[in-house]
């Protein structure tokens, strides 16, 4: 009896002992500050606050690469474009797969630990698929906003969910698709709906109890500062959603986040006016929600031109002096550099043929060139880019990402009747094609067979110098891409395309280094990450998210 | 890789796509000039305008507003019992059928006319209604004068060289099918568009493309071989806009007798 007694004693010190480990598995907000210095880890959707997602880890080079081989493959078991962005915290991976299940993955085996289901509401109204981009971790949580508008956050040791809050109202078409931002003891979210005559917001909660802290609109109020940019009630179902995930400078103590086109989408005369704060950048006080600054980079915008890109921040000495800015290539086909201290131009080009816009002024504000009715906009309605996630390598100095050449779009206005939880799209639009029944570019791919696109639009992954505001090399593809990038340490860039080959190129000179071809589109941008010294990089192609390493 | 390609954007159209889908509708309202090229092929815009009231008060109560309520029937589609040629409606609007199930109704000609445009042009009023003959005659006229045969392969008879047309009836609207007769350069799609490709060990290869990526092409060659080829081995590699054939010779009640053959190709059933 002693005996057993005895054992139960070392049992009971060394179950102490486990639960003493667990709160090592803690992630930390000073982790996530440091997220760049820690690049085993993949900690935030983008890779760290700056949104550079350039890691520090430098074990593959351009000479090994040709050693990369497939460590193993993640089935997803939902059909439908893959666009989540994988977190991966001390050998653990955190995906999202259609509509909002979550997993935890062992990210040696790609064997499953467990997986969150939630099952969004029936009449949840999404334009552009059941998408989900993925979670944000903070402390033993992750954080999944859904697409019936709400906010969950789940026990990362077992996946049970701890609190589950609304978010927007799901009959009236508010939805979320973006990963969540963890900043201090908040997790930030925005909310989709942009086609169906939302007022947008971006909201924080509360980490522990999922209470609401701070909420500001994208769209001001009577009263607020800049409301005269709309007229009537147009401002109240104006769109500006919010569907990809923002940035943070915890010096300036901001937070960065782009906002989506304003509503009814095409039928810009029907809401004359600015439309702020649709298309824009907006910086607000991470602790208030406050905003800071704005710059709208296209006012009165008729084209869908989202501004969700990722807004990608650098400290750089620009034209001879030390700055804090922020790199944008923009759906409006520009490509800008911000102070993001104050939201001053700086400088913006044209990365692909513009005609709605003949320039920028000196403020950055766009001279507008609208095309007759029937002539082709370029870019066309996807954009010269779209909301893939850049990469920006301080060791180049370069901003990549991808874009969408000779690409181009009718447009045809309607007035449109706002209804709530109804499309508000005001009218719609055509892509240019050489032929009448011609193939044409849609949204994501799922066609083995093209013959086409280089007749309508291809993509050209271009990397850009902040100095200049010019592309210093491009990659052209035959196919357009929706890939985002990721650059190393050791001056590899991984992209993908629609394609679905799997590309790593040398980020100082463009070339190709290897590739593999997986078969299906690549839509999202890959990670890296390191586990018992082994470096793996996994991108999602098609409904397998591959990850490979160096063979042994 | 010398990479030519002589692709003419000049005679670029519109391809209407929804947004959220990759639905494919035609915008014809850009190429006026192809409306006036086409002359008595088809019928006007006043003519399915007129058309559509004529439906409404007497068609759609038993057929719907859509054309598609009668079991076996879509107007709107071109999908009916019986009739194929705009002469075989007729027959049926003044006859009726179904063993009475339809009954004949007395249009006026313009009436008559009207009703069938407005059919033809898919119950849309800025459409084109394209005319549509006798289906026989078009056969006679593939297989012959037309000289189509020569080049194209219908229910596994004929050369592959040219697009297979077994079901081309179920996949192209009349319009393209008369405008591929009338004005190919204007009709012919990408996957059509000649290919003239020489590799690096001086092979020259003549087909079509069938597929391509930013590092390899897929074509069918004049010899129909299934061919894949890397472009680092390719030194010249042309694409067309010139298609293999000229406009037709036939005249506007020929073209409508083709039409109407093509239209019957719909595939195995």
């Amino acid at each position: 009896m002693k005996n057993i007694n005895y054992r139960w004693q070392v049992a009971i010190v060394i179950c102490g002992l486990l639960a003493t480990h667990s709160t090592f598995a803690q992630v930390s907000y000073e982790q996530i500050l440091n997220a760049t210095e820690e690049p085993e880890n993949w900690l935030t959707y983008n890779g760290g606050y700056s949104s550079q997602r350039h890691s520090l880890l430098n074990q593959i080079t351009a000479d090994n690469v040709d050693n990369l081989e497939l460590k193993w493959v993640l089935q997803n078991q939902v059909f439908g474009a893959w666009q989540s962005n994988p977190i991966v915290v001390d050998g653990i991976m955190y995906v999202t797969e259609r509509p909002n299940n979550v997993m935890a993955v062992d990210a040696i085996t790609g064997r499953v630990f467990w997986k969150y289901r939630h099952t969004p509401v029936g009449d949840s109204t999404v334009c552009c698929g059941a998408n989900n981009r993925g979670v944000a971790v903070l402390g033993d949580r992750v954080f999944i906003g859904t697409l019936d508008a709400r906010l969950v956050a789940l026990d990362r040791i077992n996946g049970h969910p701890l609190w589950d809050v609304e978010v927007g109202d799901v009959d009236l078409a508010y939805s979320v698709t973006m990963a969540p931002l963890v900043i201090k003891d908040k997790v930030i979210v925005g909310v989709g709906g942009g086609e169906y005559g939302i007022r947008g917001y971006v909201v924080a909660y509360d980490v522990e109890t999922g209470e609401e802290a701070w909420k500001t609109y994208t769209i001001p109020g009577p009263g607020e500062p800049n409301h005269d940019s709309w007229q009537g009630d147009d401002w109240e179902h104006g769109g500006a959603s919010v569907w990809i995930t923002g940035s943070f400078d915890p010096e300036l103590n901001l937070t960065y986040w782009g906002i989506g086109n304003p509503g009814p989408d095409w039928n810009a005369g029907q809401r004359p006016g600015d439309n702020l704060y649709s298309d824009s950048v907006i910086a607000l006080d991470a602790d208030s929600g406050e905003l800071k600054w704005y710059f709208q980079f296209t006012p009165n915008d008729g084209y869908d031109y989202d501004a969700v890109q990722v807004p990608v921040l650098a400290d750089i000495v620009w034209r001879g002096t030390p700055s804090k800015v922020m790199m944008w290539a923009n759906r409006n086909g520009y490509f800008y550099v911000l102070d993001r201290v104050t939201g001053k131009f700086l400088v913006g080009e044209p990365y692909v043929r513009v005609n709605w816009s003949s320039g920028l002024d000196e403020n950055g504000r766009p001279i507008p060139t609208p095309q007759p009715e029937g002539m082709p906009t370029y870019p066309g309605n996807q954009g010269g880019t779209n909301w893939y996630p850049p990469s920006y390598s301080p060791r180049t100095g370069l901003f990549y990402f991808s874009a969408w050449n000779d690409y181009a779009t009718i447009y045809r206005p309607e007035e449109a009747k706002y209804e709530p939880g109804r499309a508000f799209y005001g009218g719609g639009f055509s892509v240019l094609s050489p032929t009448p029944g011609a193939p044409t570019i849609g949204i994501g791919r799922t066609n083995p067979i093209n013959n086409w696109t280089n007749e309508v639009g291809h993509a050209s992954l271009k990397a850009m110098d902040p100095q200049t505001g010019e592309a210093v090399w491009s990659y052209d593809q035959f196919d357009v891409s929706d890939s985002g990038m990721l650059t190393t340490a050791s001056d590899l860039l991984f992209t993908g395309g629609r394609e679905g080959y799997f590309h790593a190129i040398d980020a100082r000179s463009g070339d190709l280094l290897w590739k593999v071809n997986l078969g299906g589109q690549i839509v999202m941008a890959p990670v890296t990450y390191m586990v018992d010294g082994v470096q793996y990089v996994s991108v999602i192609s098609g409904n397998g998210l591959s990850t490979f390493a160096l063979r042994n | 890789m010398k990479c030519v390609k002589i692709i003419s954007l000049s005679k670029r159209l519109l391809i209407s796509v929804s947004r959220f889908t990759a639905c494919v509708l035609l915008v014809l309202v850009c190429q006026p000039s192809f409306a006036q090229d086409d002359g008595d092929h088809q019928y006007s815009s006043a003519a399915i305008e007129a058309g559509s009231r004529v439906y409404v008060q007497n068609c759609a109560l038993c057929h719907g507003p859509q054309g598609e309520t009668v079991d076996g029937i879509n107007l709107r589609r071109g999908l009916f019992r019986t009739a194929t040629s705009d002469d075989d409606l007729r027959g049926v609007i003044s006859q009726g059928a179904g063993e009475g199930q339809m009954p004949a109704f007395d249009l006026r000609q313009e009436e008559m006319e009207g009703v069938i445009a407005y059919i033809r042009a898919g119950f849309d009023p800025d459409g084109i209604a394209v005319k549509i003959g006798d289906p026989l005659r078009g056969r006679v006229l593939f297989e012959g004068e037309g000289n189509c045969v020569d080049c194209h392969r219908i229910n596994g008879r004929g050369p592959r060289t040219a697009p297979d047309l077994s079901d081309i009836g179920a996949i192209r609207t009349p319009a393209v099918l008369q405008r591929s007769l009338l004005d190919p350069a204007a009709a012919l799609l990408p996957i059509n568009r000649p290919v003239r490709i020489v590799t690096r060990n001086e092979e020259t290869i003549i087909g079509r493309r069938l597929n391509e990526d930013t590092y390899t092409v897929q074509v069918i060659d004049s010899e129909e071989r299934l061919r894949s080829l890397i472009k680092t081995d390719i030194v010249t590699y042309e694409i067309s806009d010139a298609p293999s054939k000229l406009p037709t010779t036939l005249s506007s009640d020929e073209v409508a007798d083709v039409v109407g053959y093509l239209l019957t190709l719909r595939g195995l059933q």
